[in-house]
């Protein structure tokens, strides 16, 4: 029994307990109202299923909130722009791919479109980072700015027009590779998720990270450059906006200047406080928020297989949110850490008495 | 005098914080129309005692009384001990720059008439409540508009306004000139005669003769007494603060004599150096293997100095030469590759990083020095973390806990571990021991002196001028953001850094 109570503390101490715990309720729940929601079937050479479609559809989720992760975790803040920049991202690819009007032929390689529009991230990460960090405005007003400018930029670009791409290889990105089963997308998430891992690991930019957004002034004095490494964060995130980008104008080879990555932003950063860490900044888990990427996706395509229509998911979606910000808060952590000793006290009494 | 009423009693109080006893067995007893002194060094006690009566914090044990209530009195909050009389006017004033006087004077409890609020009667009364302290200010101009001492004195009107038996002035006139001194003084003296009892922390000691009535003084968390001011020298005074109990320190012996300093080698040399708006230039030797002090009032220059030569706030004129070789420091990180270490005078804003664990605080100076890609191997890290702990011996239930779960002696001792390991030739520490417990205080010192003795250079800051004394071969005194004086040798005394700091004959009028 005791054993039982040290096991169940241990896990429940588990800094991804909760997020986890989220995402498997959600699971849970699915499995109920959909009993077929975990068959995974086979149809012309790709997997077809709810759990596929949860991890495909998440994956331009998964990367921003990877960007989103290190912003809030060095400088407590948001980059609120990632939507946007993302559709500027998509624009400068096709645009630079096809010119002003949808076409089937390209002006320039594909790589190099690709690059582009990666670059076109990066650069409004630039700007988005030199306003944070050298000028120091408040993340949320420097990022306001492309949040609704970035659009327009976008517009200006395809003269409001939605353009298409019409090649069968542009589908790729978004869709999946001929011959492979698995969607293309689920391969990028991960190749970002563990190349920023492995950057954070293998370098002590994760400790560098962890130590500006925690104390920026003591970080400076020990000889870190804070204002650097917030500004190398910002730039990230709009790298990451970029291969965001590229992902979601694969999927409808096409840009939409107005509704590419259409109210994203707000998911990502909504990722990284399920994924359990402190919108303050500071310590972080990189694994939190793609879990925390992955359950929100989990809602949506758990609420649209119970035959809720997309005009009404907002609502059901908050109810569900609220319910799982609410159990990480720390008032609610507290009281189970409360809950938690008074089992320990009592369990060791139990143990005096035996 | 003594025949006054007693108002307050404050009986057998006592403290404990996590490691450190901050109040033992204290009593403190005021009067009424009585202006008490609360003295003692840093972390003798008082503001915990403070604390203890307004209800900030809960004491361990003790009683406290108050005239007209019949049983022991306990505040669990500022608002219970505002209720029954005692409010508080702290250092930094707690009012809102962008309302009013007068707004700032009845927030919260503004006169009403008919649900809205009254400005005319509100207006007056502010008025009146401040010309009977002699202020004679528009009430309905924002307070940003006045000055700090003026902002002051309506925090105070305010606080007696409310609640007005015992009022406490917890280092009022830090931030004050001597003008404004004079005036703060007045108002003290008209709340007196009014009956109410004040009880006044200060560090100043030439205030304390001008105007409390009696001294009550404390040191280490213990009472050492209660005197009368007027039968009380301050030479005494200043003992009694002190103190000689720890003479374990007093045998700790300085190596190094002047007489050598001409053939060490110099190992920074300030020319002209300075910072606008925080310290003017100034010229500085320090030689190897010497500790030097830096003393004066707070906010005399002193942080600021060791700020401009560390590069803490980059220094905008002269120069600075670091091992005969000038050295640009445009950030920390230029001194620090240069062998400089600083340890902030703030533990808590500047030096702690609290949320990461006592190992990634203890590794994360020598990791910012090797740079980005230069990773310490975890198992690195962790023997570089068991080796401070072992050599500061840092009581700590792991090194993988949050720094800010250990005491404040220990958080202390991991910064200076961490810039030990970056095995630094030069050591800034300013105020390494404020806020600590008097064993760990003893280590420290012990540790400056044995660093002295490896051939390290240490620049020294403390507040507590006797610690200075025990440590340094060289003391600079700074006043008024210049620096003032040398002393060195013979020349080493309390009493003559005390009139080098007060400014001794040539001081202004």
């Amino acid at each position: 029994m005791n054993k039982i109570k040290h096991i169940w503390m241990k896990i429940t101490g588990f800094s991804l307990f909760f997020p986890l715990l989220c995402l498997a309720v959600v699971l849970v729940i699915n499995l109920i109202r959909t009993p077929d929601f975990f068959r995974i079937s086979m149809n012309n050479g790709v997997l077809y299923g709810y759990v596929i479609d949860i991890l495909n559809r998440s994956s331009e989720l998964i990367i921003l909130a990877t960007g989103m992760t290190l912003v809030v975790a060095a400088s407590g803040g948001t980059d609120i722009s990632v939507g946007a920049v993302s559709a500027v991202a998509g624009a400068v690819c096709i645009y630079s791919l096809i010119g002003g009007a949808s076409s089937d032929v390209y002006r320039i390689p594909y790589v190099l479109a690709l690059v582009l529009g990666i670059l076109a991230g990066t650069a409004c990460g630039v700007f988005n980072g030199f306003l944070v960090a050298k000028l120091h405005i408040q993340p949320m007003v420097a990022t306001l700015i492309l949040f609704t400018a970035g659009r327009g930029i976008a517009q200006v670009l395809t003269q409001g027009f939605i353009l298409y791409v019409r090649k069968e290889s542009f589908k790729y990105l978004g869709n999946f590779l001929p011959g492979i089963p698995v969607p293309t997308p689920i391969f990028i998430a991960a190749l970002v998720v563990i190349l920023t891992i492995l950057l954070l690991k293998r370098t002590s930019l994760g400790l560098y990270i962890q130590s500006v957004g925690v104390n920026r002034i003591a970080s400076r004095l020990v000889g870190l450059n804070s204002s650097l490494i917030i500004f190398l964060v910002y730039v990230f995130s709009g790298f990451c906006a970029g291969i965001a980008g590229m992902i979601i104008t694969s999927r409808v080879y096409s840009i939409d200047a107005n509704n590419a990555g259409l109210n994203i932003e707000l998911d990502a950063i909504l990722s990284v406080a399920i994924g359990g860490n402190s919108l303050g900044g500071g310590k972080f888990t990189l694994i939190g928020s793609v879990i925390g990427a992955i359950t929100i996706q989990a809602l949506t395509t758990s609420l649209y297989a119970m035959k809720v229509t997309a005009d009404q998911l907002p609502v059901y979606k908050a109810i569900v949110v609220v319910i799982i910000v609410a159990i990480q808060s720390p008032v609610v952590k507290r009281w189970m850490k409360a809950v938690r000793h008074k089992n320990a006290l009592s369990g060791n009494r139990k143990k005096v008495k035996a | 005098m003594s025949d006054k009423k007693i108002l307050l009693t404050m009986r057998h109080i006592t403290k404990t914080f996590p490691g450190v006893r901050a109040l033992s067995d204290v009593d403190f007893t005021l009067r009424y129309g009585e202006i008490h002194a609360l003295m003692g060094e840093n972390g003798a006690g008082k503001s915990t005692l403070i604390k203890v009566l307004t209800g900030v914090e809960e004491m361990d044990n003790g009683e406290i009384y108050m005239d007209g209530i019949d049983h022991p009195i306990i505040n669990r909050s500022p608002q219970e001990a505002q209720a029954i009389g005692i409010s508080t006017v702290y250092q930094e004033i707690n009012l809102c720059p962008n309302l009013s006087v007068a707004e700032n004077i009845f927030i919260g409890r503004e006169p009403k008439k008919f649900g809205r609020i009254d400005w005319k009667t509100m207006n007056r009364k502010a008025g009146d409540l401040l010309s009977n302290l002699n202020i004679h200010i528009d009430v309905s101009k924002p307070l940003s508009n006045y000055s700090v001492a003026i902002q002051q004195m309506v925090a105070i009107a305010r606080a007696v306004d409310i609640s007005s038996k015992v009022l406490i002035l917890d280092e009022p006139t830090s931030s004050l000139d001597e003008q404004e001194v004079e005036k703060l003084f007045a108002v003290m003296q008209k709340l007196k005669e009014s009956g109410i009892g004040i009880i006044f922390v200060t560090h100043f000691l030439d205030q304390v003769y001008k105007i409390s009535d009696r001294i009550t003084v404390l040191r280490n968390g213990c009472l050492v007494g209660e005197y009368e001011t007027d039968k009380l020298p301050s030479v005494e005074l200043v003992e009694l603060m002190i103190g000689k109990e720890i003479d374990d320190l007093a045998k700790l012996s300085k190596e190094e004599n002047d007489d050598n300093n001409g053939k060490k080698e110099i190992i920074v040399e300030a020319r002209e150096l300075g910072h606008t708006g925080t310290i003017n230039p100034f010229n500085l030797k320090i030689h190897k293997g010497e500790v030097i002090g830096l003393s004066g009032l707070l906010g005399s220059g002193r942080s600021e100095l060791a700020r401009a030569v560390y590069g803490a706030d980059k220094p905008d004129q002269g120069e600075l030469y670091f091992k005969g070789k000038k050295l640009q420091v445009k950030t920390p990180l230029d001194a620090m590759k240069a062998g400089m270490a600083y340890l902030p005078e703030n533990r808590k804003e500047e030096g702690i990083i609290e949320d990461l664990s006592v190992r990634e605080n203890i590794i994360i100076a020598l990791q910012a020095r090797q740079g980005i890609f230069k990773m310490i191997r975890r198992k690195e890290q962790e023997e570089f973390a068991d080796r401070i702990i072992d050599l500061l011996q840092i009581k700590t239930s792991g090194k993988d806990i949050p720094i800010k779960q250990l005491s404040g002696g220990n958080q202390q001792k991991v910064i200076l571990g961490r810039w030990l390991l970056t095995n630094p030739d030069f050591l800034i520490l300013d105020e390494p021991t404020r806020g600590i417990d008097v064993g760990t205080k003893t280590e420290i010192q012990k540790l400056v002196l044995k660093l002295a003795e490896e051939g390290k250079t240490v620049l020294f800051i403390s507040s507590e001028i006797d610690e200075m004394l025990r440590v340094c071969n060289k003391i600079a005194v700074l006043r008024d953001r210049r620096m003032v004086s040398e002393l060195k040798g013979d020349d080493l005394s309390q009493s003559n850094i005390m009139k080098a700091i007060a400014g001794g004959e040539t001081g202004d009028e």
